[in-house]
């Protein structure tokens, strides 16, 4: 899972809900797309365990139910873990991420030096490669907070570091890989590997996140939000119930019951897998020289 | 045995579309190594995004898997950028179901469904340490089988390839499988030539290393003669009859990358007849066997249940000719009102029929784009290749289609076919034109468009055509550029016309390749080493090698390139595909081939299933007959589809009501 992009994991839930078959409302219009809208996902490469959506229906129902047949039907390495149902009003408060990242062949000195050095500079710019050319950003503007996770690395097979990072949302947004290409830059960090990165939660910052030096729980897992219901009838479009979801991030839920949450799902559990930025391009247009080909993929509608 | 992934996984985040390579399909199985005792890779050899989709492999990818103690796994094509790494890692071909090696398997079975991905073969099996040729492969070697409609001319591959399997491979693979397994668990005998024999003998596979075929001083064939004693003397094609016991594929793999086809397929018939004398898979899957209405209809409902795919395709060679489509349109489309379903059919057709029916599928959903292919510019040339359609015919056809709300139609031509002269090009100009005034006329509106698709045309073997000279590059290339010429002449239609073409040049690497003998393995050999890959692709290919590499490695021979493709075959030649029966009579073909030809115009054949029998000999040879409704039943509704009731969380496949 840690390989699919945005739009892999969209087109698995669209299917996953209808094999559920769960009433999901559709937009109006021309070619109408089911209601399932998806906030800040988990890069191309990057594993989570924290990803939301929500999913409009045009019936009331038990979010227990959605949850355990949605999560039947998705594909191996998507879990729902919990489904919530929320006033659309709720909105989410996603502003930060949680990271971990596997450095393999790191030592844990040069790790925490390198750690160091960029929690010490002021600025961290950055270039990555966009489909619209080179962007430069500042790394350093996004971190919350960045440690060696030093049990972690005392517990994983040697020759690897691994960091938590918790990075704030913004625009333009910065991404695990940014702050890894700001360490090799400024410290020619260099992992023997692609190194294993793994969204661990989302949620609102608590304000002396920043502060929080021995704790990464800048992250605010959010709580089992309460189910209510709330189909409201009256606009054309309001048939809908908004059966919105929720994911619980495992421990840390500091400030469970206070979040505004709306109503997401957990996604990937994403089996310990490298990861980077790939591509998820479109797929070629074929072009194929062979006439004959032809007649297997023409349609009349 | 061992998955390869932890050598793998590293490399795949330097890779394009890495999700290609992790599978994890819905609905894949994975099966346990040790408790199964025969083990198929099946492989498409081209790009996962295309060879996922493909229906041939998924259906026997199922059909296997549902045998005890049969595992089979899938393997495609690796892109040149993972090729490169798994080289320099050492990492083998894998399978991606559980990233086993393919070399592992007892089987490795190949489904060409065009001659292009020869190139691709030779990578997988060079990546999965398998010796590319047949000959130097030993026990722990797969065995490596040929199928698709490619394989009914494997000559060219026959040094690649231990077997080939012709026509339908359903039955054919259980069959194998069963040999294989008594072979194995007699302890081998014989060792590999001995599995190869039963093979042959009992198998119904065509073995090439049982036959020598010698060649004549000007390069044609002298004979085909089988060098073992029980082998026969001609190999015939598979075929699988009462589709309704069949109903493949029931759970489709679903990827999580995206693919060309996201859609659920469902084969409503198989074999054509309309005798189209360009047309391969028409001449190759006769007689037509249809599939019910009902068994359709359980399949299209257990087949979305089960995918969650949010589009239906109709398939088959020409989908409206079943003889209940009209039926079966209705009633999909009152199933699956409201649901946000679409349906499809694949459309070569051209007739007035055909847009009601697309009119209903739509019914719920968009129009945008109708296809017809009336695969010649003028009446003349369609008469020659038996495509009765004449051009009012295909007017009348748009000006309904246009206005019944269709916006856009596209045509799809071939250029180089036989007799063709530039005026046959040019009258797709004058078509497309008068297409667009009939738009016009039709709906009173300046936004209807017409796209022309044309690409070069490719004589093949089992079709009246296989004795043609293949038009050479440089003219279809000339008759194209004068086409878009005409096409932008004329000021009042230039941006309602699209014009979509493929260059000829790759049309001529194709006809090398689909009515090449064995000595065209040496020209395969040289492009590949020479970094050939991946033919299908406009971005890879190179005319240049295959050019290069056939003046290069045929130097030796009496033949060249062009005495392959652009050589007009006698009667008395023995055609290197000769000894393999699709069950046409020969003799057949060379009648309707000389109609085609005849200088006082082309003679038309109808199609056998409204029509007396024209003898083209199949159902004698194969023992089969044409198997097709109507059945006069039709589809109830779901009961539960759509509906806003609770109930509408049970899945499709609980609600029952198949009918």
């Amino acid at each position: 899972m840690r390989f699919a992009s945005h739009r892999d994991i969209a087109r698995a839930v669209e299917r996953g809900v209808r094999r559920a078959g769960l009433p999901v409302a559709h937009s109006a219009g021309f070619s109408p797309h089911p209601k399932i809208s998806y906030s800040g996902g988990a890069p191309t490469g990057a594993a989570s365990e924290a990803e939301f959506l929500e999913i409009s229906l045009t019936a009331e129902l038990d979010p227990a139910v959605v949850r355990d047949r949605l999560d039947a039907s998705l594909p191996e390495g998507i879990d729902v873990i919990e489904v919530a149902d929320l006033p659309a009003a709720a909105a989410p408060r996603l502003e930060a991420s949680e990271w971990r990242v596997v450095l393999p062949g790191v030592a844990l000195d040069d790790a925490i030096r390198a750690v160091e050095a960029f929690l010490a500079a002021a600025h961290a710019e950055v270039e990555r490669l966009t489909s619209k050319g080179v962007r430069r950003l500042d790394a350093r503007a996004g971190v919350v907070s960045l440690e060696v996770d030093r049990r972690a690395t005392a517990e994983a097979p040697t020759g690897c570091a691994i960091l938590r990072m918790v990075v704030r949302h913004m625009a333009p947004a910065v991404r695990p890989e940014d702050i890894l290409a700001a360490l090799r830059h400024m410290s020619a960090l260099e992992p023997a590997s692609p190194p294993l990165v793994t969204r661990l939660a989302q949620g609102p910052l608590c304000t002396d996140a920043a502060a929080a030096p021995a704790g990464l729980h800048g992250v605010a897992a959010l709580g089992a939000a309460t189910m209510a219901e709330a189909p409201r009838p009256g606009r054309r479009d309001a048939e809908q119930g908004q059966v919105m979801e929720t994911c619980l991030v495992a421990g840390d839920a500091t400030t469970a019951g206070t979040a505004p949450a709306s109503a997401y799902e957990q996604l990937p559990r994403g089996a310990e897998r490298p990861g980077e930025a790939g591509c998820a391009r479109e797929p070629d247009e074929r072009d194929r020289p062979n006439a004959r080909d032809r007649a297997t993929e023409q349609r009349v509608s | 045995m061992q998955s390869v992934y932890p050598l793998l996984e590293p490399l795949l985040p330097l890779v394009r579309k890495p999700i290609q390579y992790a599978g994890g399909e819905l609905n894949s199985v994975v099966k346990d190594w040790d408790s199964c005792d025969v083990r198929w890779a099946l492989m498409y050899p081209d790009a996962y995004e295309v060879g996922l989709p493909n229906q041939g492999l998924q259906i026997l990818y199922e059909v296997l898997n549902e045998q005890d103690g049969v595992l089979a796994e899938r393997t495609y094509s690796v892109w040149q950028d993972l090729e490169a790494l798994m080289r320099a890692h050492s990492v083998p071909q894998f399978t991606v179901d559980s990233h086993r090696p393919v070399r592992a398997f007892d089987l490795l079975g190949v489904s060409f469904a065009t001659e292009l991905g020869y190139t691709n073969l030779l990578t997988a099996l060079d990546l999965a340490r398998i010796p590319l040729a047949a000959a130097d492969r030993g026990e722990e070697d797969p065995i490596v089988l040929a199928g698709g409609h490619a394989a009914f001319n494997p000559e060219p591959i026959a040094e690649f390839i231990d077997g080939a399997v012709l026509g339908d491979g359903e039955e054919a693979v259980l069959a194998i499988t069963r040999l294989a397994r008594s072979w194995k668990a007699a302890g081998c005998p014989g060792g590999r030539d001995g599995l190869l024999l039963q093979l042959a003998v009992r198998g119904g596979v065509y073995i090439p290393r049982f036959y020598d075929v010698s060649y004549r001083p000007d390069g044609t064939i002298g004979a085909v003669v089988p060098n073992r004693p029980d082998v026969p003397r001609s190999v015939a094609k598979h075929t699988v009859t009462d589709l309704d016991s069949w109903q493949y594929p029931a759970k489709p793999l679903v990827p999580l990358a995206e693919t060309v086809h996201e859609r659920f397929s469902v084969e409503i018939f198989r074999g054509c007849t309309r005798g189209c004398r360009f047309c391969q898979a028409g001449m190759i899957t006769r007689p037509v066997r249809e599939r019910s209405i009902t068994a359709i209809g359980s399949m299209v409902e257990a087949g979305l249940a089960a995918s969650g795919f949010s589009e239906v395709g109709l398939l088959s060679l020409s989908s409206a000719d079943h003889s209940e489509i009209n039926e079966i349109a209705i009633d999909l489309a009152d199933r699956y009102g409201g649901t946000n379903t679409g349906l499809s059919l694949p459309s070569t057709r051209v007739d007035a029929f055909n847009v009601t029916l697309a009119n209903e599928l739509s019914r719920n959903g968009r129009r945008s784009g109708l296809t017809f292919a009336p695969e010649g510019g003028s009446d003349r040339i369609r008469k020659v290749i038996n495509k009765m359609v004449t051009e009012d015919d295909l007017i009348k056809t748009v000006s309904t289609a246009y206005a019944s709300g269709w916006r856009q139609v596209k045509l799809y031509f071939m250029c180089g076919l036989p007799t063709e002269t530039d005026e046959d090009v040019l009258a797709i100009a004058t078509l497309a034109q008068r297409v667009i005034q009939a738009g016009r006329a039709a709906t009173g509106r300046g936004d209807i468009r017409c796209t022309v698709s044309i690409g070069g045309f490719v004589p093949k073997p089992h079709t009246p055509f296989q004795w043609a000279a293949q038009c050479d590059h440089e003219t279809v290339d000339a008759r194209l550029k004068a086409l878009g010429a005409a096409m932008r002449a004329d000021r009042r239609y230039g941006k309602a016309i699209g014009f979509r073409y493929h260059d000829g040049k790759p049309s001529i690497v194709e006809g090398l390749l689909s009515r090449g003998d064995r000595r065209v393995a040496k020209v395969i050999r040289a492009v590949w080493q020479d970094g050939g890959r991946f033919d299908g692709w406009s971005e890879s290919f190179s005319f240049e090698r295959w050019e290069r590499c056939a003046s290069a490695a045929l130097a030796a021979e009496p033949v060249d390139l062009a005495w392959y493709t652009t050589r007009e075959r006698g009667y008395d030649e023995i055609l290197p595909w000769d000894h393999l029966d699709a069950g046409l009579e020969r003799d057949w073909l060379w009648q309707d081939w000389q109609a085609a030809t005849d200088a006082s115009g082309a003679a038309e054949v109808d199609d056998c299933r409204w029509t007396p029998c024209f003898e083209c000999g199949v159902c004698p040879a194969m023992g089969t007959e044409i198997e097709a409704g109507p059945t006069g039943k039709r589809l109830l509704p779901l009961s539960v589809v759509g509906s806003k009731s609770s109930e509408a969380i049970q899945p499709l496949a609980m609600t029952g009501g198949a009918g």
